[in-house]
């Protein structure tokens, strides 16, 4: 174990050095081509053992990689916001192709007008796409997250791809004290790749054919579904294995930090997490008590921890940093959902902010949090179920 | 040096350079160094539209404690400034706290900013006498985080550990040796 100082997206090639990938197609764009250039450092110096192929557009990154990762090896890509909606055609054939492979998405805002902070329409948009969907909140978790998602997405029960978020800049350029672990470890930690199929040269296989039998198709759409519902308790199991090996246990599908006692929850996702944490210290101080419940994966959705999470509490607060237009927040629209048939009487309210880049941080999520308590006890439920946050 | 680094609470540097002058490289070098001495820290640039020689800025956050906000900082304990030419057209001190510290590469001193201390080390001078110069300019980054450590209470050899592992071979030694004549020759110039 090495504890050096690293961009998060160093860190992202660190793991894909260490998951001993063999194939990395990939086409720049801001703010991820760091990571692939260092990819490529480690490749050109023989450091790592990675054929990286310039590709002349994302289509065909994802394309390539695709076609890596069917042959048997392990595969990587990385893109952001215009690129993950250039390659979107071949997003939704990986994972209906049940090849697991895994890509980073540097989370970058969607144009006009160009925009390269953060916010999380790009990898909020692929939700339907059967790809798994981590969420990184700091740099240590964006390497561990990437190397755990191979074990994850190759698990035969699950058999599909995965992606790992991370916030553009305050994550992907930003250093800071990490854990690189030695290769030894993720050796011991990452079995031989699994897949359902290989296609090898001189061994001829039809995949994706016009299929003869519909309602065989159908059920295959519907196993693509079935088969991200299993990845909630392989998640679990690999999160307390790498906790094992590595003292970093991360609570699995969601974390919770000060739930436990909390009377209101802030849910939320990616690096503004971590200022969440702070406004949760500072509200207690006033003597309202939040706590943060941090959605680790977005697929699949943890319905199960969350119901826990949120029952018996007076109020959640559902943070997105990303809105579906014309109906409300990715997060809270699925918290909402799969909280109903359990029918718990806990008011959920959406808050929308630090789109297109613009900071919320622990100032604002302190003034967010004690205007919906006193909406909450004042109402006793929520007046404005939507909200959007236009800063201070 | 200031007692709020050793006291446990989060200091905050924010640098002032132009592109390509590395500011950014600064700040991980500080950050870098900081955790060797066992802090916590973390380095973030500021992206607007950077061209060579345009004004950019860069920024640490170092704590005892571990760092948790994404906040850009707005209210600096210490201003670094790399290229003093640019104090003409940014307000180098804007948000500087009361009691901070500014750090000027200057062959002179300068005018104080207002209820902080300011430092000044001839970043250029040391640059050029060690031959420190890529394409025509001086490379004073490495200078202005060895004059910084000395501010902050970061030891010398965790600096020139952290330029040692950044950087290698000739050139690594003759940015270490830069960082640790800054250290010694930074001089506080009064305060406003």
């Amino acid at each position: 174990m090495k504890r050096l100082t690293l961009t998060g997206n160093h860190c992202v090639a660190y793991a894909v050095k260490l998951s001993r990938v063999k194939v990395v197609p990939a086409y720049p764009i801001t703010p991820q081509t760091t990571m692939v250039e260092k990819i490529s450092e480690m490749a050109d110096s023989g450091e790592a053992d990675i054929q990286v192929i310039r590709v002349e557009s994302e289509h065909s990154a994802l394309a390539a990689a695709y076609g890596a990762a069917t042959a048997g090896v392990r595969a990587f890509t990385a893109t952001s916001s215009h690129g993950l909606l250039y390659m979107v055609e071949m997003v939704w054939w990986v994972a209906h192709a049940r090849i697991p492979m895994v890509m980073a998405i540097v989370t970058r805002t969607i144009g006009p007008p160009w925009n390269i902070w953060t916010d999380h329409h790009d990898i909020m948009s692929q939700r339907d796409t059967g790809w798994l969907i981590a969420m990184a909140e700091n740099n240590q978790e964006v390497l561990d997250e990437t190397i755990k998602l191979f074990k994850i997405t190759e698990d035969p029960d699950v058999s599909l791809p995965g992606m790992i978020g991370l916030d553009a800049f305050i994550l992907s350029h930003t250093v800071e004290p990490v854990e690189v672990p030695d290769q030894e470890l993720v050796d011991s930690f990452l079995p031989e790749r699994r897949q359902p199929y290989v296609i090898r040269s001189g061994d001829p296989l039809i995949m994706g054919n016009v299929p003869a039998d519909l309602l065989a198709n159908a059920k295959m759409r519907w196993d693509v579904h079935l088969g991200l519902k299993n990845a909630e308790d392989v998640i679990e199991k690999v999160d307390e294995e790498w906790g094992k090996l590595t003292g970093r246990y991360y609570g699995g599908l969601v974390e919770c930090y000060r739930c436990e006692d909390a009377d209101y929850l802030f849910v939320g996702a990616g690096a503004w997490v971590g200022d969440m944490r702070i406004a949760v210290d500072m509200l207690r101080e006033t003597g309202l008590r939040f706590g943060v419940l941090k959605l680790r994966y977005a697929r699949p959705f943890p319905s199960r921890r969350i119901l826990e999470a949120v029952s018996g509490k007076r109020g959640v607060l559902v943070l997105d940093r990303a809105v579906s237009a014309g109906s409300a927040g990715p997060i809270f629209l699925d918290l909402a959902s799969h909280i109903y048939s359990a029918r718990p009487s806990v008011p959920v309210k959406n808050v929308v902010a630090g789109l297109a880049g613009y900071e919320a941080n622990y100032e604002d999520f302190a003034r967010i949090g004690e205007s919906f308590a006193k909406e909450v006890s004042e109402s006793g439920w929520v007046s404005s179920p939507l909200e959007f946050y236009p800063g201070r | 040096m200031m007692s709020s680094l050793l006291g446990g609470e989060t200091v905050e540097v924010r640098f002032h350079g132009r592109g390509g002058q590395g500011a950014v490289t600064a700040a991980n070098l500080l950050v870098d160094a900081a955790v060797r001495k066992g802090l916590w820290g973390v380095a973030f640039p500021f992206f607007g539209a950077e061209r060579r020689g345009a004004p950019v800025t860069a920024y640490a956050r170092i704590s005892s404690k571990r760092i948790y906000t994404r906040s850009m900082i707005r209210r600096p304990d210490s201003v670094v400034v790399l290229d003093p030419a640019i104090m003409n057209y940014v307000n180098a001190f804007a948000g500087l706290k009361e009691g901070g510290a500014a750090v000027i590469n200057s062959p002179k001193p300068q005018q104080p900013p207002a209820k902080a201390r300011l430092y000044v080390v001839n970043a250029t001078r040391i640059a050029l006498d060690l031959g420190l110069v890529l394409a025509g300019w001086p490379l004073v980054n490495v200078a202005m985080v060895g004059a910084l450590s000395r501010i902050l209470g970061i030891e010398l050899d965790y600096i020139l550990e952290a330029v040692r592992s950044a950087l290698s071979g000739r050139i690594a030694e003759l940015n270490a040796k830069a960082a640790e004549r800054a250290y010694n020759e930074v001089v506080e110039v009064g305060a406003g």
